[in-house]
């Protein structure tokens, strides 16, 4: 008898092959508690060494709006600015957030962490996983701060404040894609992570986080027609509308979103346990 | 051979070869077009057909000189080398305990074996009591609290294998780890892997210590130059090494 038979005879699985596709959700869900606790322990240690600690973690897209509000408010025309421009930068700032550190952090949840990844075995899209887990309570937390700030606004909630609760669900789905996709992408292409915070800075430039879309394009329609399929552009729209301008945005929106989160979360696990086999070998 | 019958790790013929660039750095064997170009390149042929079988209860020490191939075996077994030819299978996944970094540098050790635990798929509930376990049998008691990137090699080797050694009934790798832990610490781990083989596990264990191949191992395998030459019962084994040098 071969080597070979004799292994399948005794039920044993070539080493580093990667498991069916429902194995891998079993395991990757049983690895639950381990994406959780990473995921805190990540985000009670990145401020550790700072004076102010965690209050970074609400700092930083506070002075990031107070500056580009500044900026770009100076910048734009009242015309292009529109009314309550500071609620407007606010909310785009505050939500990009959540997708650019999905975006950056997880391109790096393989590759910074080598040795953990090279001695102990589990399900490698824990990792990204953490990252968005991690990021979903930073999130959570800037939430609370950016409600205050629109409260001084003088946006006072209602009901249609309730309605972010989906809307930060779907967007949590699509950032998990993104970051499993990242994740991937990174450890084929090192040089990836250079090129991420560019990407990052584009699509923040261009998703509407600081410019309203409608205005500024007014005589180009296609470009706003364009805007209609942008999954970033269709949560900042449904959180400016449900949360200051009580706007009429496309109802659609809801749909087209769902749809983008969920082929994004599909899309984002499969690709990354494609290359199961790969992560760690350097 | 000692064991039972039943296999747990099967390396079927397997070559393991190494492209490098004379400059030294290493080809990417994934890349394509504008990154393969063509520059002076050397194979290295780290592993040239070795096959054996391990079973249950088994402990194999693996000895050789430096360059015969031996980390890379090890690196192959769990997935982390991709074999050039040849197959190597197991009934899971084994963990591989080598010298080098911290598991996540930043966080305290007390951390690392929780998320360490919750890695290897133990529950919330079982790791605070292995918690306990994990940090006397390291005996970092003084230390748990500061972030990994803090202790000695010596210290990062004993709380990894701790925390790897807490699993029962598994394969588990021993690259050199413990030649950096203080004698007192490498007995003990030592007894520790004989346990873990009692209790139905398999190790391996490479080190260039032949007192600790001997007190552990029952088997051994010898490498050279990439090749098998030897693997029998660990004296016959090491007493031909010996003499061999």
């Amino acid at each position: 008898m071969s080597l070979t038979e004799m292994a399948d005879r005794h039920g044993l699985h070539r080493v580093g092959a990667r498991p069916s596709l429902l194995a891998y959700l079993k395991q990757t869900w049983e690895r639950r508690d381990f994406i959780s606790t990473m995921a805190a322990y990540r985000m009670a240690e990145t401020n550790q060494e700072n004076r102010l600690g965690a209050l970074w973690l609400v700092l930083r897209p506070t002075l990031n709006a107070v500056i580009y509000g500044l900026i770009f408010g100076v910048l734009q025309s009242a015309v292009s600015r529109g009314q309550d421009y500071a609620a407007h930068v606010v909310i785009g700032v505050f939500l990009f957030d959540f997708f650019s550190a999905c975006f950056q952090q997880g391109a790096r949840a393989i590759t910074g962490n080598r040795a953990l990844v090279q001695s102990l075995s589990f399900p490698r899209i824990s990792l990204p996983l953490a990252v968005v887990v991690e990021q979903f309570y930073t999130l959570l937390l800037s939430l609370i701060v950016m409600f205050g700030i629109l409260i001084v606004l003088g946006h006072l909630p209602d009901w249609r404040w309730l309605l972010m609760v989906p809307l930060v669900g779907l967007y949590t789905l699509f950032n998990a894609g993104v970051a499993m996709f990242t994740a991937r992408l990174t450890v084929h292409f090192r040089d990836l992570t250079q090129i991420l915070p560019f990407v990052s800075r584009i699509l923040f430039y261009t998703s509407g986080a600081l410019f309203d879309v409608n205005k500024i394009f007014s005589a180009h329609p296609w470009v706003i027609q364009v805007y209609d399929w942008h999954p970033l552009y269709q949560v900042l729209t449904i959180a400016r509308s449900l949360l200051m301008t009580h706007a009429a945005y496309d109802p659609m929106y809801w749909l087209y979103l769902s749809g983008w989160s969920v082929v994004a979360l599909v899309g984002g696990f499969c690709f990354f346990w494609v290359a199961e086999e790969h992560y760690g070998r350097d | 051979m000692a064991g039972t019958d039943q296999p747990v790790v099967v390396v079927d013929d397997v070559h393991v070869e190494y492209k490098v660039y004379a400059s030294g750095r290493a080809v990417n064997p994934n890349a394509r077009g504008l990154r393969r170009a063509a520059r002076s390149m050397r194979v290295v042929h780290a592993l040239k057909g070795v096959s054996f079988m391990a079973y249950r209860n088994e402990s194999i020490g693996v000895i050789g000189s430096n360059g015969s191939g031996k980390s890379t075996l090890m690196r192959a077994m769990v997935g982390l080398t991709p074999p050039s030819a040849g197959a190597i299978y197991a009934s899971s996944r084994p963990n591989l305990l080598g010298v080098g970094a911290a598991l996540i540098p930043d966080l305290s050790g007390e951390r690392n074996i929780v998320l360490g635990g919750l890695a290897l798929g133990f529950a919330k509930s079982e790791i605070t009591a292995l918690r306990d376990q994990i940090v006397e049998f390291s005996e970092l008691q003084e230390f748990i609290d500061l972030p990994m990137r803090t202790y000695s090699s010596g210290m990062q080797a004993r709380l990894k294998f701790a925390i790897a050694a807490s699993q029962q009934h598994d394969i588990l790798i021993v690259d050199e780890a413990l030649s950096v832990g203080d004698k007192r610490f490498q007995k003990r781990s030592e007894g520790r892997i004989r346990e873990i083989r009692d209790n139905a596990g398999t190790v391996f264990l490479v080190s260039h210590s032949m007192t600790s191949i001997r007190d552990t191992c029952d088997r051994v395998i010898w490498l050279n130059k990439g090749e098998l030459v030897m693997d029998g019962p660990t004296d016959d084994v090491v007493t031909a090494y010996e003499a061999s040098r």
